[in-house]
């Protein structure tokens, strides 16, 4: 998902790397303000770990293979402020030091994997969490928001490459997202299996009020969430707003012609459409709930698996040793 | 220094501190002016109009001109780009099915591949250390610099405690398909990140003996 220089044209750069530099700064204010300097070295060994555990692929259905973005692993084991630090620091070191990723599109890989990916992974897995208790409710969250924070991410980069006119809206939309969609479930299901590792190995890392996170202030998460929503609504809206009036605005809008546009998509996707719902904002909305709600299903049941005796680690928080 | 990244591990082939050429007249120049002339490069390849083809052209020689100048070994330089080269062109097909022909896809495929040439030379003729110094100057906050400077001395580490990590499981267990192969993953990565917060420990007290704040 590290977007290459060439591909993002001048707005879209300075437009993300605004909303990045907001990110982040708010982020080093918090962590600043928050962690003890005692924690200081473990952003830099995180993100040492995080570079290392990216270059590790996972097979995926089909041949290819998908690699850790590990936001939602990072912000849920650190704390969101500590892992938005850490992200941008290793997306830093990866466009300098291994050219992956442009430097022109810093902005918008910081943007999509260093903010949206571990806000919403950090978000995500704590509604989950106050649902499901015990270490099989953290493994099925866990998983969950690993799958969420993939494909926001890799909305927010097709949106960012569609106002680039680089590619397409809905080419880029079915290809990044369909991908992953499926990477996402990799990421869920490694990000669930390493945090109930360390859980099992090390309980005292992980948990909500556990010493390596960093407490998180109600005016710095609506910080991130407003830049993390405006940013994705600043990409993603006039393209979604368009769909009623069919894709042919999209296509005029990027200067394309009309004609071929809305079958590549029914070519691309074709069980994107549900019968019998003739408007295809609803019908995307269906579609998309009903994954969703797989996907949750998904991560519940590898909960179930991995974790067999619910009432003992149910108690288990209750009574720290 | 310059042969370093001979033994087989592929993530110690890759340019690191000791990835860096040295002995050309690029690695001499300092390192702020590389990183600008780096990013006025890149701005001006994707700001270029379209049917400028000729700039391209001589940009990619002057490009290539670099590349001897610096005396980075040809093969290094083809085996990164073929790297990273199968995204750009992924997206670049993918820009290709746009239909009517908005951007041309084989200039955007050429304007990325130039700029992912600059970057890399960017990065075989100048440490990171040297950058990272470069944006503590220009005011990067602390913590961010300091995250960068520990990632980066420990990168390797944590790379070859992986490595090792790997190689002593696949010499204790028979690989029984895919699904022993995530767990087995994923117990690799836990321990990893238990060392490396353990690790960091250690280095919290060792900073503290050298006078650190």
């Amino acid at each position: 998902m590290h977007i290459p220089d060439g591909f993002i044209d001048a707005k879209t750069a300075l437009v993300t790397t605004t909303l990045a530099a907001a990110g982040v700064g708010v982020a080093l204010r918090q962590v600043r303000r928050e962690l003890p300097p005692r924690r200081v070295p473990l952003l830099g060994l995180a993100a040492a770990f995080l570079f290392v555990a990216q270059m590790v692929n996972f097979p995926v259905a089909g041949g290819t293979s998908g690699h850790l973005i590990g936001g939602a692993l990072v912000a849920v084991l650190l704390g969101p402020s500590a892992a938005v630090v850490v992200l941008t620091a290793v997306l830093i070191v990866q466009c300098l030091l291994f050219a992956d990723g442009g430097l022109l599109a810093l902005g918008a890989n910081i943007f999509n994997m260093g903010l949206v990916a571990t806000v919403s992974g950090y978000a995500v897995f704590h509604v989950v969490r106050r649902w499901l208790p015990g270490l099989r409710g953290q493994v099925a969250a866990m998983a969950f928001a690993g799958w969420c924070s993939t494909v926001l991410a890799a909305i927010g980069c097709a949106g960012q490459l569609a106002w680039s006119g680089t590619v397409a809206w809905p080419v880029a939309f079915t290809a990044m997202t369909g991908i992953h969609l499926l990477i996402g479930v990799g990421e869920g299901a490694i990000s669930a299996l390493v945090l109930l590792a360390i859980a099992r190995t090390r309980p005292d890392l992980v948990g909500v009020a556990g010493p390596m996170q960093t407490p998180l202030k109600i005016r710095a998460f609506v910080g991130y969430g407003l830049a993390v929503i405006l940013g994705l609504g600043w990409f993603v809206a006039p393209f979604a707003c368009s769909w009623p009036d069919g894709l042919e605005s999209v296509a005029i809008r990027l200067g394309f012609a009309r004609h071929a546009a809305t079958p590549l998509l029914n070519a691309l996707a074709p069980d994107y459409r549900i019968p019998g719902i003739t408007s295809p904002v609803i019908a995307t909305a269906v579609a998309a709930a009903v994954g969703v709600v797989v996907v949750f299903g998904l991560a519940v049941l590898l909960s179930r698996a991995l974790v067999r005796e619910p009432r003992e680690t149910a108690g288990a928080p209750a009574s720290p040793s | 220094m310059s042969d370093a990244p001979q033994d087989r591990n592929p993530m110690r082939a890759k340019p690191g501190s000791r990835g860096v050429f040295a002995g050309g007249p690029l690695q001499r120049l300092p390192a702020a002016l590389k990183l600008s002339a780096a990013l006025v490069i890149i701005v001006g390849t994707v700001l270029l109009p379209v049917d400028w083809i000729g700039c391209l052209a001589g940009e990619g020689l002057a490009l290539m001109l670099a590349a001897v100048v610096s005396r980075i070994p040809f093969l290094i330089l083809i085996r990164r780009l073929a790297m990273l080269l199968p995204f750009v062109f992924g997206v670049a097909l993918a820009g290709m099915l746009n239909p009517g022909g908005g951007l041309d896809w084989r200039i955007i495929a050429a304007k990325s591949t130039l700029c992912l040439l600059t970057v890399i030379l960017l990065s075989h003729t100048t440490p990171l250390g040297e950058v990272i110094r470069v944006l503590q100057r220009l005011r990067v906050p602390g913590l961010l610099v300091t995250t960068m400077a520990l990632m980066h001395r420990y990168l390797f580490v944590l790379a070859d405690e992986a490595g090792h990590m790997r190689r002593a499981r696949a010499s204790r267990t028979f690989t029984r398909g895919r699904r022993f192969a995530w767990s087995a993953l994923a117990t690799v990565l836990s321990r990893l990140f238990i060392r490396a917060s353990e690790r960091a420990e250690r280095i919290y007290d060792a900073m503290c003996a050298r006078g650190w704040k």
